[in-house]
């Protein structure tokens, strides 16, 4: 809080987050619960029915394995899963947050200018470019951030649950919980953040410029526009005269200005293809080296300038828009 | 001295009519002046090009400052309330309070909380949760603590009730107004600013059709009530409007002689709203 510059955009932030603690906080946070809840409830269900037919449903036939000292292979495997069931529950919330940052980005420019809040926050020295970019920051740095902090804490209760439920049976797990790799998974995630910004460029762009831009229904716009042209484009091909690659069009452009919200949609098909068969291998696909191989090509810093060129469109909306 | 706001041949034209055309004014410092006009007679487009929030032809300059180029700059002296109760429904008056105290350069927290005491306004409280009255009390604490040049209002007390109505404008001339401070006012209820404004500016159809000081519409304008026996003799001066009032005439006159009005009957000064209702005849028809 030193310059004026960050200072400003540090309130513009916390504007934005005031204004959505709803889908940037409680949405995460309620899911992770409930989340969490579900499986306390089929931990319990299993329990409960186990108990009326005298079996046991959970590890019954490696449970042996818990009791002595793991080989280092074994260990491996119980690290990895651990790390699994961290990520899985990472992976829920964020499927969440695209929804939440997909919806943020299309009000984000449009709602203060329907509600007329928008002569309000104008009549503040505020420049258009430094509101647009909050945006930008609090829907692609801020929002993953709490998702991530959220995701974290219930994979760790996840866990906890897990082990707590184990020594109900007289296993002993909490040993086992050194073998998961929370701080290497914790910088799996942080370090996708970034990532996540740069790759969601072109759909926070797209989006806050149809936010910025509609005079209503910003939305369909949104959705209806590229899949219009996606449409057309095909109707051409069809007839025989091929403008673009209709592929290309839904998967490079469509996709990506519509989808690129959700994190982890860059992991495509060769994320996989380095990546051998096996538990221990799976995750390497979420490894950052892995993630950020997606940065080695073209089309993503594409991606990144046109989603940039989007937002400058949006700024200048922003600025000359005169409805309210 | 120099001019606050200086407009010369302001144009805008909306699809089919035009919204601004042709206005020139000037605006001193120091002056709370009433922009007056019919609707859709181009009020707020003179007001939105002030504050740069529209594009237009012609030269304006804002305390010296472009409001199409140099809008940042110039919001930091300029504060306005456009229409009423804009303020987004999310925020709480802490919120408010807060966000404005960490943006605005010239923005007097304490100030803004001693105007906040004086209301039933609870930090906690969600603009949703208010009234129209309450949540423009917030906007005007928010505005007033602000150490602004000018201060523009359009329709800042539209459906508010007569109690803060006149607190409204009450608040405005004891804790903000100085010498300093220029204030324009665009309203309908013409009756209750008339006695605050020191100039008063008509427009319609997008022209400047009157722009005076209120001394200077006192001298020029004159009403008089005139017994039927004399009303031809006073229908000679080309009066500006004639009405009839308990079996007299009324008359509007714009320049005339006064010694020749005092021989017809008593003169007094026009209201605003009289003067507007003859100058506007036939706006609508």
């Amino acid at each position: 809080m030193k310059t004026p510059v960050l200072n400003e955009m540090y309130w513009l932030v916390k504007r934005e987050f005031w204004e959505h603690r709803g889908g940037f906080l409680w949405a995460p946070v309620i899911t992770g619960g409930v989340f969490l809840l579900l499986n306390l409830m089929g931990i319990i269900a299993g329990e409960v029915i186990g108990a009326q037919h005298g079996m046991h449903f959970m590890f019954n036939d490696q449970i042996h394995l818990l009791d002595h000292t793991l080989s280092a292979d074994d260990a491996a495997r119980a690290g990895a899963l651990m790390d699994m069931v961290m990520y899985s529950t990472s992976f829920i919330i964020s499927i969440v947050l695209g929804f939440v940052v997909f919806f943020y980005c299309l009000g984000a420019l449009y709602d203060d200018r329907r509600d007329r809040s928008l002569l309000f926050w104008k009549s503040l020295p505020l420049s258009d470019s430094a509101t647009v970019l909050s945006k930008v920051v609090a829907g692609t740095v801020l929002a993953p951030v709490i998702a991530m902090i959220c995701g974290v804490i219930t994979g760790i209760g996840m866990l906890l649950l897990f082990v707590i439920a184990l020594s109900f049976h007289g296993v002993g797990a909490w040993h086992l919980l050194v073998y998961a790799h929370p701080f290497r998974v914790v910088a799996n995630l942080v370090g996708t953040i970034p990532l996540y910004a740069l790759w969601a460029l072109p759909s926070t762009g797209w989006l806050l410029l149809c936010s910025a831009w509609a005079r209503s229904k910003p939305f369909l716009w949104a959705a209806v526009l590229p899949l219009a042209v996606g449409m057309m484009l095909g109707w051409f091909n069809l007839l025989g005269t091929r403008v673009v690659g209709s592929g290309w069009y839904w998967g490079d452009v469509c996709g990506r200005i519509l989808l690129s919200v959700f994190p982890g949609s860059w992991l495509g098909a060769g994320n996989y293809q380095n990546v051998s068969s096996g538990t221990e291998h799976a995750l390497d696909a979420l490894n950052l080296g892995n993630a950020y191989g997606v940065m080695t090509t073209p089309s993503f810093w594409i991606g990144a300038v046109a989603g940039l060129a989007l937002l400058a469109g949006a700024i200048w909306f922003r600025r000359w828009r005169d409805d309210a | 001295m120099n001019a606050v706001v200086a407009a010369s041949n302001l144009s805008k034209r909306y699809k089919n009519a035009a919204a601004l055309d042709n206005a020139s004014f000037r605006i001193e410092a120091g002056r709370i002046v009433g922009l007056i006009g019919p609707n859709g007679a181009g009020k707020t487009t003179a007001l939105k090009a002030i504050l740069g929030l529209t594009d237009f032809q012609g030269e304006l300059s804002v305390l010296g400052l472009d409001p199409r180029k140099q809008r940042g700059k110039l919001m930091e002296q300029v504060c306005f309330i456009a229409d009423v109760a804009v303020l987004p429904r999310w925020i709480r008056v802490r919120e408010a309070v807060d966000f404005v105290a960490n943006t605005h350069p010239r923005f007097d927290r304490k100030k803004c909380e001693a105007f906040l005491a004086r209301t039933k306004l609870t930090p906690n409280q969600r603009v949703k949760q208010m009234s129209k009255g309450m949540i423009v009390q917030l906007h005007l604490a928010l505005v007033m603590a602000i150490d602004a040049r000018l201060l523009v209002l359009d329709e800042p007390t539209l459906g508010l009730d007569i109690l803060y109505r006149k607190q409204f404008y009450q608040s405005l001339l004891e804790d903000y107004f100085d010498e300093n401070k220029t204030i324009i006012v665009t309203t309908h209820q013409v009756e209750e600013v008339e006695h605050i404004l020191t100039d008063l500016m008509f427009i319609r159809d997008g022209r400047i059709v009157l722009d005076a000081d209120m001394d200077a519409v006192g001298e020029r304008f004159a009403e008089v009530m005139v017994g039927a026996d004399k009303a031809a003799e006073a229908r000679q001066l080309k009066p500006l409007d004639e009405r009839q009032v308990f079996g007299k005439s009324i008359f509007l006159f714009d320049g005339a002689d006064r010694a020749r009005l005092e021989a017809l009957g008593e003169i007094r000064r026009p209201s605003v709203s009289d003067l507007f209702v003859a100058t506007m005849k036939g706006t609508y028809a």
